[in-house]
């Protein structure tokens, strides 16, 4: 056999991918049972591989609390597979698919939310719905908070199930900026006063395309048009007072806006450097996390703009091929429970905000995420209120598009 | 010998089986979804669609000059400075001197360096600290763009300072192949000066024993991700970013177009190589005047002056990255514009030691494996291209060549998909095999040119005296070639090492190495951490390279003339 004959014969079932593979069809994982005892029975022994940002030290070791509570609880081993984008669980995934592996996927549950979200749902790489079966789910009370059942404006429908809370916090450096600005005009005023010390990651990663939109529902004549799909509206005279606003701002940014951080944490690095002196993050527990890590001025103080800042809920999903989804859903279920959601929200931990319903709790459940001592890096906790809703996605990947078009070249 | 024969006879066949099925896999994981074939993702029907879209991605052209550019000029720039070097100090005491201070640094991985280099040159960086707030006047840091400049210097600065140490120790194994202590002599007896002398009667003997490595090190600095990330512009990055971005994009349909220019930066890397290579014509026409016109000291001392000051700079430089790292790693809050940290902890050190031993444990063992088996089955290809008199097939030296020359992250998609396919578990076993891909090649080219210009007549006079085609190998050539052998392990040891997307995609994640915890915990920016794993990361390799050097010398410190 020649090479050439050779190469094309190992090519073919490269082009016809769903062919089913050799092994995968071999093994035919049990069903996941009704009854909740049975899944926890079923899981009892099983390995689950929990694929999770691992970028974040505290985060990493609260997981790690999380996998020995749920051996000694449930026998059920937590590995967590440390990923730097969760780009790469879901190229594993459509790998897995395009294979023919319907059944033993290596990633039994994944840490997500927004666009990664949407996207393995469109594709159909997502197993569920399965989040209302999970006993502890009822204690969001989701009929009365509606966000844990919406991801960046989509239904989930049930196919992941919420773990904790995000909005977006700004922080700055008090000696250096005393009173910072709290709204985008006053933004634009103070980077004019302070050329340099302010800038945004570079979109599209999800903090810096957050900015535009936290800009845009500002800037707009009329923000409600932002809950509809883009294509329903001119996009081009919505968002015109943005570029407006950009085309003012980019000349007073960091590197006169020629060039940006390529994400929140090296916002955060560059904070640290003192190159510069207002930022902002997702997690609104990170800079007091980051002054008690060394990472950040001991003078870091937070705060969310005066008309409220966007917030969303983070999740976590199963594969459609998971092998261990009952293991998985146990896991899910024990990261809603109140003792794990108390654990994460304290500041000294994670300081992940708990998606709980306090209602839903008994008063000594209540009692253990009350806020121990007050860190004045962190955000008081009634501002977290000010939330506004995400738009529509479809305006993201309008707002996207056009950035890259008119800032991403020389 | 009937078994020696046959058996080294068949590794050549073996080693291209063992790639051909991967290499096509990772290939047709990019081409079939650049033409519009991703069933799992709803692509049924052959399109060209990608390509208009990757055509109309804003930058293109930016990119494209980005990746040309910054790929032969840091080539060029690397390959000066190292034969600079070599013509101004080969055979003398500072010779030794930095050639003992470069070879572990070669170990430093990539991304590593280009962080500890970023951190030195950045505004608020450690050399910016050292001259504040005196004399600058700085009290907060400057806002000058570098890293991150448009035109890719600080990206071409940092893919020098990685290249030189990789050229130079190339070029100190091919050294005593091409017989560099007689030429020089010879040149030196008929009135060369040393620098004319190198240029004149050594370079051109030397270089094509180098080339394979120039034109790896061409191929790697077109398609670098994590050094271009770090220290390349970003508005637009180079083609090999963008692609990683377009890969990673949540918007999965972008995955298309990505393909699409995943082929094109193979493209990109084809014409760099096209390039250089119509450049080594041009100067060998241009220059032929030059070698025999009998200049013997023109340019003796600005060759002396620019190799030392290059070198120098090079080792300053990487010296001073390294320090900066060091001294993250022991620092607590540390702002600008304190030089030192103040006050150091060993926190961010016993943080890791409570993690890492696992770690360090995955990544010495797959490094070793996927080195041993590379070094078997090259030195196998390399031993029945002896017997045949004749080298590889083109074909066979391209599936060599070809991970090295696709994106990873595209390539491994395919790979991947594989390995779902055949239904091999994620694991070791699967890692190992992925790490050899990329390992391979680099032991092929570290040793393939020492391995052919080892002089057939060594192995003629054993058989002259008797010996079998087994025994020539293994008690002539063998040891003969123990030194370049040993090195090119130690280069295959440090590419392993520093493997993340195939650790992390073919072992499903559940291997933790040096590395795949390392960049996890990078994309967090807690530059501590960072650096104590990125020094982690170096030290292994540089284990290894310490061994490469030393095992030699004590294995043949009563054989003197086998070393350089």
């Amino acid at each position: 056999m020649t090479l050439r004959t050779l190469a094309a014969a190992l090519l073919l079932p490269l082009l016809w991918p769903t062919l089913p593979a050799i092994a995968a069809t071999g093994t035919d994982a049990p069903p996941v049972p009704e009854e909740w005892a049975e899944v926890e029975e079923q899981a009892r022994g099983q390995t689950v591989y929990w694929n999770a940002w691992g970028g974040d030290a505290t985060t990493n070791r609260y997981i790690g609390w999380v996998a020995e509570r749920l051996e000694e609880r449930h026998g059920v081993e937590v590995v967590h597979v440390k990923l730097d984008d969760t780009a790469a669980a879901v190229s594993r995934v459509i790998a897995e698919k395009s294979a023919g592996n319907v059944d033993e996927g290596a990633i039994d549950l994944v840490w997500i939310n927004g666009e990664n979200f949407a996207a393995m749902k469109r594709h159909d790489l997502l197993f569920g719905p399965f989040a209302r079966r999970l006993p502890n789910f009822a204690l969001t009370a989701p009929e009365e908070n509606p966000e844990v059942l919406t991801d960046f404006t989509l239904p989930t429908e049930g196919y992941e199930s919420p773990w904790g809370k995000a909005q977006l916090t700004f922080y700055h450096d008090a000696e250096r900026v005393p009173t910072p600005p709290g709204d985008m005009a006053a933004l634009l005023d103070w980077a004019k006063a302070n050329p340099g010390r302010f800038t945004y990651p570079l979109v599209p990663d999800f903090l810096g395309s957050t900015f535009l939109k936290q800009a845009l529902i500002e800037l707009a004549e009329d923000p409600a048009v932002l809950a509809d799909p883009a294509g329903e509206h001119d996009v081009a005279t919505v968002t015109a007072p943005l570029w407006d606003y950009l085309d003012a701002l980019h000349p007073h940014l960091w590197r006169q806006g020629r060039h940006f951080p390529t994400s929140g944490p090296e916002l955060k690095q560059l904070m640290g450097d003192g190159e510069l002196a207002l930022a902002f993050t997702f997690n609104p527990s990170e800079p007091a996390a980051a002054v008690a890590a060394h990472q950040l001025s001991p003078d870091t103080r937070s705060y969310v703009l005066d008309g409220g800042t966007l917030g969303n809920v983070h999740f976590v999903a199963i594969p459609f091929n998971a092998r261990h989804k009952a293991g998985a859903m146990v896991l899910a279920n024990y990261l809603l429970s109140p003792e794990a959601q108390a654990r994460k929200q304290d500041i000294d931990v994670w300081g992940d905000p708990t998606v709980l319903d306090m209602d839903r709790l008994s008063p000594e459940q209540r009692e253990a995420f009350a806020t121990a001592e007050d860190n004045p890096a962190r955000l008081p906790p009634e501002a977290l209120g000010k939330l506004l809703p995400e738009p529509h996605p479809s305006w993201m990947e309008a707002l996207e598009a056009a950035w890259l078009e008119r800032y991403a070249r020389n | 010998m009937p078994v020696f024969r046959p058996g080294i006879r068949l590794i050549p066949r073996l080693t291209v089986l063992l790639l051909i099925l991967p290499v096509t896999a990772g290939l047709g994981g990019v081409l079939a979804p650049a033409f519009g074939w991703l069933p799992a993702l709803g692509g049924q029907a052959w399109t060209l669609a990608p390509w208009q879209a990757l055509w109309q991605a804003p930058g293109l052209a930016d990119m494209l000059r980005l990746s040309l550019l910054t790929g032969l000029v840091s080539t060029l720039v690397a390959l000066a400075i190292v034969m600079l070097f070599l013509g101004a100090f080969l055979e003398t005491p500072l010779f030794r001197l930095v050639r003992r201070l470069l070879s572990p640094l070669l170990a430093v991985p990539h991304a590593a360096a280009a962080i500890a280099l970023a951190f030195l040159l950045a505004p608020s960086g450690w050399a910016s600290r050292l001259a504040s707030p005196r004399p600058s006047g700085w009290t907060r840091p400057p806002d000058y763009l570098f890293p991150g400049d448009p035109d890719g210097l600080a990206l071409i600065a940092g893919l020098v300072l990685k290249e030189v140490p990789f050229l130079l120790l190339m070029s100190l194994a091919a050294l005593p192949q091409c017989r560099a202590h007689e030429r020089l002599m010879v040149a030196r007896a008929l009135g060369y000066g040393r620098v004319n002398a190198f240029a004149k009667a050594v370079l051109p003997g030397l270089y094509p024993l180098i080339r394979l490595p120039v034109y790896a090190v061409i191929a790697f600095a077109t398609s670098t991700v994590e050094v271009a990330i770090i220290l390349g512009p970003s508005t637009p990055p180079s083609l090999a970013v963008a692609v990683v971005r377009w890969l990673n994009d949540p918007d999965l349909a972008l995955r298309f177009q990505a393909s699409a220019g995943a082929l094109l930066q193979l493209g990109v890397t084809a014409l760099a190589l096209l390039l250089w290579w119509g450049g080594e014509c041009l100067v060998r026409r241009l220059l032929a005047g030059w070698l025999e016109g009998g200049g013997r000291h023109r340019g003796e001392t600005l060759g002396r002056l620019l190799g030392g000051g290059l070198t120098g700079l090079t080792i300053v430089l990487l010296g001073a990255s390294l320090g900066g790292l060091a001294l993250w790693s022991l620092a607590a809050y540390w702002p600008f514009p304190a030089a030192w940290p103040s006050p150091m902890t060993l926190a961010t050190w016993r943080e890791a030691a409570d993690t890492a031993l696992g770690p360090l444990g995955h990544t010495a063992s797959i490094g070793l494996g996927s080195t041993l088996l590379s070094v078997v089955l090259v030195i196998g290809c390399l031993e029945a291209e002896t017997l045949r008199r004749r080298p590889l097939r083109p074909g066979a030296q391209l599936i060599l060549y070809l991970p090295l020359l696709v994106p990873p992250v595209a390539f491994l998609y395919g790979l991947v998909q594989l390995q779902a396919q055949l239904g091999l578990a994620a694991g070791w076993t699967a890692v190992t095999l992925g790490h050899s891909l990329f390992v391979l090649p680099y032991v092929f080219l570290s040793l393939a040119e020492s391995y052919r210009r080892l002089d057939p007549r060594w192995g003629q006079i054993a058989a002259a005296l008797g010996a079998s085609r087994a025994g020539i190998f293994w008690r002539v050539r063998l040891p003969m070639l123990t030194a370049p052998i040993a090195v090119a392990a130690a280069v295959g040891f440090a590419v392993s090492v520093g493997q993340y997307l195939p650790t992390l995609l073919l072992g499903a994640g559940r291997l933790a190495t040096l590395t795949t915890e390392a960049v996890s915990l990078a994309s967090g920016g807690d530059r501590r951490l960072t650096a104590v794993y990125a020094l982690g990361q170096l030290a292994l390799p540089a284990l290894g390279f310490l061994l490469a050097i030393g095992l030699p010398r004590f294995l043949f410190r009563h054989r003197r003339q086998l070393l350089t």
